[in-house]
């Protein structure tokens, strides 16, 4: 049912259970807004979106006030203004004024309020609340206080990703956002999946930077440096130069890569596809063979991390590949520095990626098999965009760059991977074509391709049969799908599971802000190019072919097992 | 801190009393809703909330241990470190403030050598704050257990504290 009232003066309708600012901007009437955050919470307690509704002794929170038949709101009286203008000015009168050495200056939402609202003075002064800076993961940096108390970073960890590594403790003005027993952020079940970070409206939790190590590596003329780059990061890097979500920027990035010095620029690309060659080979092993099944996907640290805390008992249906980027690091200092020449323990590897998980999962014992850590540092899209704009590079008239051989191409299958359901669909183009011997005409599983939670299909595949598949993304979604593999109810062969709702295009690593229609267009440019591409199977893949040939031998051998697979870890509930 | 000072016996009767929680949580298994209902039992149980006790409850209720913390830091009522026998609270509603209250709370916590929530390494006191107990004529007011004491003074608390053995 459609609901009339009006706006401004502008009469609306709106459909029923929608909130005064959905309807307002819905009618393009700009309400400032703080905690509210799209597709996650809607809580009423910054008090920033207040409006005047007549008849009505007190202002109303538009975020969480339901629309009703005649209701007449004003959004930009005098009082309204006076009311925001109040809310920011408290919040600010408990903040630091560290603006200007804040990793989220000029990128931050309290900043922008208080410039919109005009804030000159704040009047209150007193005690400021106490936090502390909490560095203790490789992932994520948390400074307590700069926490403005919004809750997005707790809800988002608690209803999206079912994690709860973050709660409120105590009350009033003593209140932290902290782990129980305050513990350190890296001592509790975080999946360092980084959502946190990605919602954070100020500086309170922030990826933790490691430009200054990757700077000192490329000033170090003894060090020989490789940078590689995962799918996600070049149709969302654009957005920190101003253009729209979704651009692919991949030749602009690669020719910025080269400026800022790194020696030789890898495609993570490169090594999706090899991972569908050795994934698939071991679905169809365990098909074959009558292994434990389902499969379930091993690409995204962050759902590593989850599992391992919260369903270790299923550790062995993991795939025991190692992320992309993992295997292009441990073949960068085995395959190509025996082929170059070069002694492994002068490259330095960086993986910029959408993700701040990957940071702590380089720094893993397993993955050091080339003899030295695989991967030396990740950087996330945000970043590689800070990195780009301190070398004052250019980035809009840039000349497009390009990848160094030989592991710098690519096949649709491995664009694809950046996005939910990118690997899923990935594997069986090359599933179907390795087990039937066939050719696989029409290569798109439309099916897996989506933002829906939980996507299921089956794929008939001669001399196998009915091959039963899902696809999760976020982990209150990935939990739900283990919960009905536990309880028996779905018998599937094949699971997909990326921890970032979205998949890696909404990485907690990515430029702000992320919902879903930012979601949908970076992955929609993937899949543009996936289509542009006259390679879109993995196995097709030249260089991979190559790669096999000269030194791996075949998938799942034993040079393989070495470099490109690995263990898990279980790990405590607490 | 005050874990580690416990005495043997103390540790004893603790341990006896986990069966216990083991059934109270066993009738809210999987029920995050009856949350605040099982830590008022286990409280009630233990006199405080020891931290094996939060990880049992989470772990039974299927929430995470963070969530629960949160919410026993949120309300006054739940405590985290054992209770003392006899417990002190200073009144610090606005006419015993005026009245100086205060500086009636500062002085115990230096006598006791401990804050408010805290307990006394011997176990004899927990100290508190109240925010009235409607004894405002007698102002400024303490409780100890269950007795009002009026009109009391900087120079006077640890001695009414004190017969409380």
């Amino acid at each position: 049912m459609m609901i009339s009232l009006t706006i401004d003066g502008r009469k609306i309708e709106a459909e029923q259970d929608t909130t005064i600012l959905d309807a307002a901007r819905e009618a393009k009437i700009h309400i400032p807004t703080l905690c509210y955050l799209p597709e996650v919470q809607a809580i009423g307690a910054c008090r920033v979106c207040l409006v005047e509704i007549e008849g009505n002794r007190v202002l109303q929170a538009s975020c969480i006030l339901p629309v009703s038949p005649g209701l007449v709101v004003l959004t930009n009286t005098e009082r309204v203004r006076k009311a925001r203008r109040f809310a920011v000015e408290m919040l600010l009168s408990n903040h630091p004024f560290e603006c200007l050495t804040c990793a989220r200056n000029l990128n931050c939402e309290l900043q922008s309020l208080a410039t919109d609202l005009c804030v000159r003075d704040i009047r209150f002064t007193g005690d400021k609340s106490e936090g502390r800076i909490d560095e203790s993961s490789p992932s994520i940096r948390r400074d307590q206080n700069k926490c403005i108390l919004c809750r997005r970073c707790v809800t988002v960890c608690q209803e999206i990703q079912s994690v709860t590594a973050l709660h409120l403790q105590g009350r009033g003005f003593g209140t932290r956002v902290e782990p129980a027993f305050d513990r350190d952020i890296n001592d509790v079940a975080c999946t360092n999946c980084g959502q946190c970070s990605l919602v954070c409206p100020v500086g309170a939790i922030t990826e933790k930077e490691y430009i200054k190590e990757v700077w000192d590596a490329i000033n170090d003329p003894t060090k020989f440096t490789v940078i590689q780059d995962a799918p996600a990061v070049r149709v969302a890097l654009g957005e920190e130069f101003g253009y729209p979500p979704g651009t692919l920027v991949t030749g602009k990035m690669l020719a910025a890569a080269r400026k800022l010095g790194f020696d030789r620029i890898f495609d993570t690309n490169f090594a999706a596809d090899l991972t569908i060659l050795e994934e698939g080979s071991e679905l169809l092993q365990r098909v074959k063979e009558g292994g434990i099944l389902p499969l379930i996907t091993s690409c995204s640290p962050g759902w590593i991390k989850f599992i391992e805390h919260f369903y270790p008992e299923m550790l062995p249906n993991l795939s025991t590949c190692k992320s992309p980027h993992q295997m292009l690091g441990a073949l960068t200092k085995t395959y190509y520095a025996k082929k170059m020449g070069i002694d492994p323990k002068d490259m330095i590897v960086v993986s910029v990626m959408p993700c701040t998980a990957k940071k702590f999962e380089c720094q893993r014992p397993e993955m050091r098999s080339s003899g030295y850590q695989d991967v030396d540092y990740v950087l996330t899209t945000r970043e590689l965009a800070k990195m780009i704009k301190q070398a004052g590079i250019d980035f809009e008239n840039l000349d497009d760059g390009s990848y160094d051989d030989p592991m710098g191409e690519y096949t649709g299958a491995a664009t694809i991977f950046g996005a939910t359901g990118g690997v899923m669909e990935a594997a069986l183009r090359t599933a179907y074509e390795v087990a039937t011997g066939k050719t696989l005409e029409s290569v798109e599983f439309t099916a897996v391709r989506g933002l829906e939670g939980i996507k299921e299909a089956v794929i008939p595949i001669e001399g196998i049969g009915d091959v039963r598949i899902a696809v999760s993304h976020g982990l209150g979604n990935a939990r739900k799908l283990l919960e009905r593999v536990k309880e028996g109810k779905e018998q599937y062969h094949f699971i997909e599971i990326m921890a970032c709702p979205g998949g890696c295009v909404g990485g907690g690593g990515q430029p702000f802000p992320v919902n879903n229609d930012v979601r949908t267009r970076r992955a929609q440019a993937l899949y543009a190019e996936d289509c542009s591409l006259t390679l879109r199977k993995s196995h097709e893949s030249p260089s991979v072919k190559k790669l096999y040939e000269e030194f791996l031998g075949a998938p799942l051998g034993e040079k393989s097992h070495h470099l490109l697979h690995t263990k898990y870890t279980p790990r405590s509930r607490f | 801190m005050a874990a580690e000072n416990q005495c043997n016996c103390v540790q004893t009767q603790e341990e006896d009393l986990y069966p216990r929680l083991n059934e109270i949580i066993g009738e809210h298994k999987g029920k995050p809703e009856d949350l605040i209902m099982v830590l008022h039992k286990a409280q009630n149980l233990f006199g405080y909330l020891p931290k094996k006790v939060q990880e049992m409850v989470a772990e039974g209720l299927n929430m995470s241990i963070n969530e629960v913390y949160g919410v026993i830091t949120f309300y006054n009522f739940f405590s985290t470190v054992p209770q003392g026998k006899h417990s002190v609270k200073v009144c610090l509603g606005t006419a015993c403030y005026v009245r100086g209250s205060q500086k009636v709370l500062e002085k115990t916590e230096k006598a006791l050598g401990i804050k408010v929530g805290g307990t006394t390494d011997d176990r004899r006191y927990s100290l508190g704050v109240v925010r009235c107990i409607g004894a405002c004529g007698l102002a400024p007011a303490m409780l100890v257990d269950e007795d009002v004491y009026g009109r009391v003074k900087t120079t006077n608390a640890m001695e009414i504290i004190e017969k409380y053995e």
